[in-house]
């Protein structure tokens, strides 16, 4: 069913920042937002209190939620969100943003996600991650997400062909576009027979399908057109976004994600269609989350996914263009912030502004997330559609 | 197929003894009802009693119409396995102790997909399996994934063994030897392949005919030891303890009548010295150096059986005093699970109704057998499970126990 959708007209999206990952950090996730926070005023040059709205992603910032966050650097805010989706917090936080500016609840929303990364967080990270969890996925050999994810690699690869070269031809080329990203954390260039040969996790995920926890933080903003430009801000806009959660309840595995019951309201809304994209930045925890989405969101139809893989380059410079920065694969994993990683790489491609190699000409990209391992499969999806600020289709 | 587990060598005493360690063990409340049904032997799930969903994980409320009205029921457990992983790192020192550790997901028949332990038999998915629940290390309740057909040595799969207390190859003590029971137990080890067992012996100056023929059994020893004798069972645990990997506690002390019909307070007092004494004197010398062996290999200790009665749910008052002893060893047992919790070391509870002997000459059947009361408690040990009520006197009782214990106690006057 395609629902009549009011268009985001008027909201520019800009400022893309990120805080250098650490591996390890001693500092709290208070810290990596608070620096996101700085970051986004230094870079716009905006006063603290010209922020009235602010959007907040983090899972380690326990005992406190985004309210106690505003304490805590001290703005007052008309406007205010804490979105616990995991991978898909940037795509949700944009669609929550861009409505509040649009209907004039905020003007300037700060949209920020960071954690920290302690020696012992990602643990009681999982062993905490939910009730359903809790009860009947971490007492289980207590991978973490390894575990779950392989049992839908498994079945993926099973049901519809792909091999491990297919998702080695991802990670290869994930790598070769990280190298020239300043801000990841795995600079050395990946041979797919080092993929290949790299031990196994959790049948059939191998060391370098995992993606590695760390500390860091991102964030952007969002606000009017005509503020963008009285500030002097590259920005782009928001042509189409959807948003699911626990997509398809009655799968008996994950081979789709909710995306697939959005796809044509997507592109309906953003007024183009999936070959105009200059770039795809997708959620990248394992492989096969990435070709889910190439599938889902309407670059080749379900189960051509492996074809669609052996087809294309990936590279920045190539045939598709995918996850630009490296994503978290060469990136990293900082918590919550991975969930804005593609939205902020996103953001500087298609206002060319890239920190590491420009996907040449880019005026569209699609940006997507994947979040929430709750208990059997991931549970949040979400995509937008971004366009440069001059962009007329 | 399974690999068959080999004998162990003799324990080198200068190698540390690792120090027990469980699965993650929190569960939410609405959870817990899977581990009482596999305490039991059972695989149940909640099932809403309106439009018959069944729920997993397990919740509070259906997750197809939002009944409150949901019930534990006992599952078939069909399914098919439509994936599967060998998990090789984890984020645990229990398991990351013991990969590589097999996980699969199970579509059930009758509804929702699980996660599950999957046994080392189990072909490849996608193919049929059954889904059983086991307690696992923490004492837990955990499906596992099983062949649809029994398999050679199946128990002897190395991620099954972390949740049963299969006596092949353990040591066993059963501290009574002289009774009908006792010999059944011995018996019952040493077919199923206990490599040592020790049968205490009390009143040694009192011939046991039965006791002597346990003699001529290799793999048995005979120990003097009294439960009602604090030093002979500090000594013997001084002795064996640090060997025990089962106990089996069967020393019990039985007589008729309650209040009124027989005066004074000699034979109760015995009765709680056998009963209930007994089990906290064995519970302190054994208790702590079980504890410490959870994990002490192949052969670790693994499991104290308590031989109770099914009179320790509720009294019966033709042999009152004894029920009220039962009552208060099955009180100090529930003590000793919980301190054992963590080891690893499973604590099971026997509820027979009476045993067909001379105590319980007067009543009439059904009575359980010596042997099968002995092989209810071998099924246990291979089973892994907590609490056992072995017999169609036992089933009776705690069916009517369950229903209305009040009703139960009204029953019993007549």
């Amino acid at each position: 069913m395609i629902h009549k959708r009011t268009p985001y007209a008027g909201v520019a999206v800009a400022v893309p920042v990120t805080i250098p990952y650490e591996r390890f950090s001693t500092k709290s996730s208070h810290w990596w937002l608070s620096r996101a926070l700085a970051e986004l005023l230094k870079q716009s040059g905006l006063k603290k209190d010209q922020i009235d709205g602010m959007c907040v992603g983090s899972f380690n910032l326990f005992p406190d939620s985004a309210v106690g966050f505003t304490q805590y650097v001290n703005v007052s805010l008309r406007w205010l969100d804490h979105i616990p989706m995991g991978g898909a917090v940037g795509v949700v936080s944009l669609r929550r943003a861009a409505r509040a500016v649009q209907n004039g609840d905020a003007s300037i929303v700060a949209c920020i996600a960071g954690d920290t990364n302690q020696l012992d967080s990602f643990r009681l990270m999982n062993a905490n991650f939910s009730l359903f969890s809790r009860d009947a996925v971490y007492p289980y050999g207590a991978g973490g997400p390894n575990a779950s994810f392989a049992q839908l690699t498994d079945y993926y690869m099973r049901t519809y062909g792909a091999t491990a070269a297919d998702f080695g031809k991802l990670c290869v080329a994930q790598r070769d576009n990280a190298l020239s990203f300043p801000h990841a954390l795995f600079k050395k260039p990946l041979g797919l027979d080092e993929y290949l040969n790299s031990r196994m996790i959790s049948d059939p995920i191998r060391l370098f399908d995992c993606v590695m926890p760390c500390a860091g933080a991102e964030g952007f903003l969002v606000m009017s057109q005509e503020k963008a430009e009285e500030l002097g801000l590259a920005y782009a806009r928001v042509l189409g976004t959807i948003e699911r959660h626990n997509g398809f309840p009655d799968d008996p595995i994950q081979y789709r994600g909710g995306w697939a019951r959005d796809v044509d309201d997507l592109w309906n809304m953003a007024g183009v269609k999936p070959a105009d994209m200059d770039f795809f930045e997708a959620y990248d925890d394992y492989q096969v989350i990435n070709v889910m989405q190439m599938e889902d969101l309407g670059f080749c139809a379900k189960g051509e996914g492996p074809d669609f893989v052996r087809s294309n380059t990936f590279t920045v410079d190539g045939s598709f263009p995918f996850n630009t920065s490296g994503g978290q694969l060469s990136v990293g994993q900082a918590g919550a912030a991975g969930g804005y990683l593609g939205m902020v790489e996103g953001l500087r491609q298609v206002t060319h502004q890239a920190l590491g190699a420009q996907v040449k000409d880019a005026k569209l990209g699609l940006v997507s997330g994947f979040g929430m391992i709750n208990f059997d499969r991931g549970l949040c999806t979400g995509a937008a559609v971004l366009a440069k600020q001059d962009f007329h289709a | 197929m399974t690999t068959p587990i080999v004998k162990p060598k003799r324990k080198n005493p200068v190698v540390r003894t690792r120090v027990p360690l469980t699965p993650p063990g929190m569960r939410a409340r609405a959870t817990l009802g899977l581990t009482a049904a596999a305490a039991e032997g059972r695989f149940a799930l909640p099932v809403c009693r309106d439009c018959g969903a069944v729920q997993y994980p397990p919740r509070e409320v259906c997750n197809n119409c939002l009944s409150e009205r949901l019930e534990w029921r006992d599952q078939p457990g069909g399914g098919e396995l439509i994936s599967h992983t060998t998990v090789r790192h984890s984020m645990e020192n229990y398991y990351l102790q013991r990969m590589p550790w097999r996980l699969g997901i199970v579509k059930l028949d009758n509804g929702p997909s699980v996660v599950a332990n999957v046994h080392g038999d189990v072909p490849p998915p996608p193919v049929r399996v059954t889904i059983g629940a086991r307690l696992d290390k923490a004492g837990q309740g955990v499906l596992v994934a099983f062949p649809e057909k029994d398999t050679p040595d199946m128990a002897d799969d190395r991620q099954l063994r972390e949740m049963t207390c299969d006596p092949k190859f353990r040591k066993v003590f059963i501290t009574d030897g002289k009774t009908a029971l006792g010999q059944a137990l011995v018996r019952a080890m040493v077919a199923a392949g206990a490599s040592l067992i020790w049968v205490g012996q009390p009143e040694p100056w009192i011939p046991s005919a039965g006791l002597e023929e346990l003699r001529k059994i290799p793999e048995v020893t005979i120990i003097p030891m009294d439960v009602t004798d604090s030093v002979s069972v500090k000594r013997v645990g001084g002795e064996i303890g640090v060997k025990v990997d089962i106990l089996i506690n069967n020393a019990e002390y039985h007589r008729n009548y309650g209040i009124a019909a027989r005066y004074g307070v000699e034979v109760a007092r015995n009765e709680m010295d056998v009963n209930y004494f007994g089990l906290l004197r064995l519970g302190q010398e054994f208790g702590p150096v079980m504890r410490s062996r959870g994990a002490d290999g192949v052969n670790s200790a693994t499991a104290w059986v308590n031989i109770l009665s099914i009179f320790a749910l509720a009294n019966y008052p033709a042999h009152g005093t004894f029920a009220a002893s039962k009552a208060a060893a099955h009180s100090l047992a529930q003590c000793l699970r919980a301190e054992m919790n963590g080891s690893g070391v499973r604590v099971m509870n026997i509820f027979p109704g009476p045993i067909d002997d001379e105590w319980n000459q007067t009543l009439r059947p059904p009575k359980i057998s010596p042997t099968a009361l002995a092989n209810a408690v071998l099924k246990a040990l291979k089973d892994g499970v907590e609490d056992v009520y072995p017999g169609e006197f036992a089933q009776d009782w705690l069916a009517r126990w369950r229903d209305n214990p009040k009703v139960l106690e009204r029953e019993q006057m007549g």
